[in-house]
């Protein structure tokens, strides 16, 4: 993993949000060896080691690094999209310590051998900490189960077939009740092909007046639906990866209330864009599944208010010109992401709708507690993976200055207030804002 | 001819379709009179004229080696006359129905008909219809007594009890039909029984079968007495209801590492065919701890027991 830094850090008189203990202190968070050590009020005024160097962050918050769940990286095969090392430097300057890489890679990470090329390019390759997702079926297609006990044991955190629906019930139910054995998190891109079909945009008077075909929700809603109900044969681990709609968190609303092993994630995207801002064909809002109405976005955010929604995610998806400077239907669905979920995410703290420290668990302790991996919590003895945020200054989004290798952002030229100012992984600092 | 069992027990069912409504008593008396079969079937002459003028015929609508083979070899040790059926040559490939096969047979007036089906059911189908007595030779998923039979006679040969003792069925239970009459059979005879497989090849409902159940392999074997692997089918093996050959062997092929979870003294069984470095690693299949070639002797020995016992309590014995 990463290099630590040794030397102990003091940031002082920060406000301390770790929704992993529900702690919200103005106060202090020591650092040393890699490692956390304290974070309380005073510990500065006690005294601190010989040598620490004290970083006063009045008027900042200090939180655990951010764990994106959902980001696809082009490596193996599409490393002209994002390697591990661009993308990691997007993640450094965006407060992300801990990319979850997605599996639809070519070729894809269906096999243990595979897992292990990502985690040692990613080690070699990256300043930040990447876990790979393995595929929950051979080649993505949808048929037969991948070695998920082997995937698992090499390094898999869940299991996905990344953007890709498993419309074979019989397969679904096979897989949740196999990944159960194994106590392995099944992550589900819920959109039925047949009902989305060759559908580009949210079905609406929208689409209707862009002379677009729509998708309509019960694409999203249907295949949920059916999950939850395997979920309860089964007993199995579920992850809904991207919810989109209103309706979709009533479903999962009944499954909670039942007592399911059931968790969701919203993307960044359908949390702070909607379907009208696809505006004048747009293609860098062209995303899977689509942005909805304002109505859906929200009650997404209420959902990640009330932590209905457990998760945020970037759903980080480079596409360089050739596939998005095309007519709206021909171009590729995704937008990146990682460099700016936090400060999109702030717009929603700013406008009162989320507080820091819902959208903070959301955004890092819920996905690493999912996940199993270490992240998401300032307690001692976790790894120094931390952000120090400025949620207040204004900043423009302009691409060129973005380090991902592609600039397809939705948030192209837009105003953003508060933003990530310095991000340590491993007691080292990766980036810092000057 | 000088040979003549010692035991007089009778089978009072007029068929054998399953483990199912056999008592202890039922199964104890198929065992010794299996114990004398196999001193018969271990001397040069090896006939005996119970069965003499009976008519056996065979009937397997599934291939098979050791049980058709067992069974044609028992009756004719017997002094029976056998004839083989198999499904490719029979009418049942031409369209026939199961009812009609049995009305065909039923004139010829066999005695005794060993019947393997691959449905669940078919056997105790054709047994409503027919005037003999039918010995199921497997049916589907559902049973193949004289399999459990030839195990429990296996089992209590070396360890000289059934009660008691731990036994671990590992592997394919949702398809097999081995594991199920073992269950009832173990069951009935006192031992405990557990099954140890990936969820996904254990039949839901399972734990109220009177098993213990298990998922791993450490927790599965632990104190074992016998370890009873079954085949895995190769189409179940590759992504279907497990990912792969490898990864199936890794958590639930029984190797030396994993034999070491169960008693030192564990005993290990398999029915056959084997697949092995599937189900079963090539150094324990023929290791010391390994029973699986006396399981075929058994075999031919059980079979004659279960021909002797049902042919006394034929009408016309």
């Amino acid at each position: 993993m990463m290099l630590s830094d040794r030397r102990p850090i003091l940031f002082a008189n920060a406000r301390i949000v770790d929704p992993s203990r529900d702690l919200d202190i103005l106060g202090d968070l020591l650092i040393a060896d890699g490692v956390i050590r304290e974070a309380k009020k005073g510990i500065g005024a006690a005294g601190v080691p010989e040598g620490t160097d004290v970083v006063d962050c009045r008027g900042k918050v200090i939180a655990p690094g951010l764990v994106d769940m959902r980001a696809f990286i082009g490596e193996p095969g599409a490393g002209y999209r994002e390697t591990f090392a661009s993308a990691s430097q997007a993640a450094a300057a965006g407060g992300v310590t801990t990319i979850i890489c997605q599996p639809d890679t070519s070729p894809v990470i269906d096999d243990p051998a595979t897992v292990d090329f990502v985690l040692r390019r990613a080690r070699d390759t990256a300043i930040v900490h990447v876990h790979p997702m393995a595929a929950i079926t051979k080649g993505l297609e949808g048929r037969e189960m991948t070695e998920i006990g082997l995937l698992k044991a090499a390094g898999a955190v869940a299991f996905t077939d990344g953007a890709r629906s498993i419309t074979n019930a019989q397969v679904m139910r096979r897989t949740l009740t196999y990944a159960r054995d194994f106590d392995a998190l099944i992550v589900h891109h819920t959109e039925d092909p047949d009902l989305t079909g060759d559908g580009v945009m949210n079905e609406s008077e929208f689409a209707a007046r862009l002379g677009l075909l729509g998708i309509p929700k019960a694409a999203e809603t249907v295949l949920l639906e059916r999950d939850l109900r395997l979920v309860a044969l089964t007993g199995g681990r579920y992850h809904a990866a991207s919810i989109t709609c209103a309706e979709s968190l009533e479903v999962l609303r009944r499954a909670k209330d039942q007592g399911l092993n059931v968790t969701a994630s919203a993307s960044i995207n359908h949390l702070t864009l909607n379907e009208i801002d696809i505006g004048p064909y747009r293609t860098f809002l062209k995303v899977s599944p689509p942005l909805r109405s304002e109505e859906d976005r929200k009650a997404l955010v209420d959902g990640v208010a009330s932590g209905l929604i457990d998760v945020v995610m970037s759903d980080h998806n480079p596409q360089d010109v050739e596939t998005k400077r095309l007519p709206f239907a021909e171009a590729a669905a995704g937008a990146i992401g990682l460099e700016t979920m936090l400060s999109a995410g702030l717009r929603l703290v700013h406008a009162g709708t989320v507080t820091l420290p819902a959208l903070l668990r959301a955004m890092s302790t819920r996905p690493a507690q999912l996940l199993g991996i270490p992240g998401g919590t300032l307690a001692h003895g976790a790894p120094a993976d931390i952000i120090v945020i400025d949620t207040d200054v204004p900043w423009l989004v302009d691409p060129t200055e973005l380090k991902s290798k592609c600039k397809n952002t939705p948030f192209d030229e837009a105003r953003m207030t508060g933003r990530v100012v310095r991000t340590i992984v491993a007691g080292r600092t990766i980036y810092e804002q000057l | 001819m000088t040979n003549s069992p010692k035991s007089s027990f009778v089978l009072s069912h007029r068929h054998l379709l399953g483990i199912e409504g056999l008592s202890a008593a039922d199964i104890t008396g198929l065992l010794d009179l299996g114990e004398e079969f196999v001193t018969l079937n271990r001397q040069i002459e090896k006939k005996q004229a119970s069965l003499r003028g009976r008519t056996q015929i065979n009937l397997f609508f599934e291939v098979s080696t050791r049980t058709q083979a067992s069974f044609e070899l028992a009756g004719k040790r017997l002094g029976a006359d056998v004839m083989n059926m198999s499904a490719s040559s029979s009418s049942m490939r031409k369209g026939e129905t199961l009812i009609d096969t049995a009305i065909t047979l039923n004139a010829m007036h066999p005695d005794i008909l060993v019947v393997r089906h691959h449905a669940s059911g078919a056997v105790a189908l054709l047994a409503s219809k027919l005037d003999c007595s039918v010995i199921n030779a497997g049916d589907g998923a559902h049973e193949h007594p004289t399999q459990a039979l030839l195990d429990a006679l296996t089992i209590r040969r070396n360890k000289g009890r059934i009660e008691g003792l731990l036994v671990a069925i590992c592997g394919d239970i949702l398809h097999s039909r081995v594991a199920r009459s073992n269950i009832m059979l173990l069951n009935t005879m006192g031992a405990r029984v557990r099954v140890v497989a990936p969820t996904t090849l254990l039949p839901p409902g399972i734990e109220r079968m009177g098993v213990e159940v298990a998922r791993d392999m450490r927790e599965g074997l632990a104190d074992a007495d016998i370890v009873m692997m079954l085949r895995l089918q190769r189409e179940r093996m590759n992504g279907s209801f497990v990912p792969s050959v490898s990864e199936y062997f890794h958590y639930w092929g029984l190797d030396e590492k994993k034999l070491a979870y169960a008693k030192p003294d564990a005993l290990v069984m398999h029915p056959g065919p084997m697949n092995r470095g599937v189900e079963i690693d090539s150094i324990v299949a023929d290791g010391a701890q390994s029973l699986i070639r006396e399981q075929v002797e058994m075999g031919v020995a059980i079979r004659m027991a279960v021909l002797e016992a049902l042919s006394r309590a034929l009408p016309n014995a």
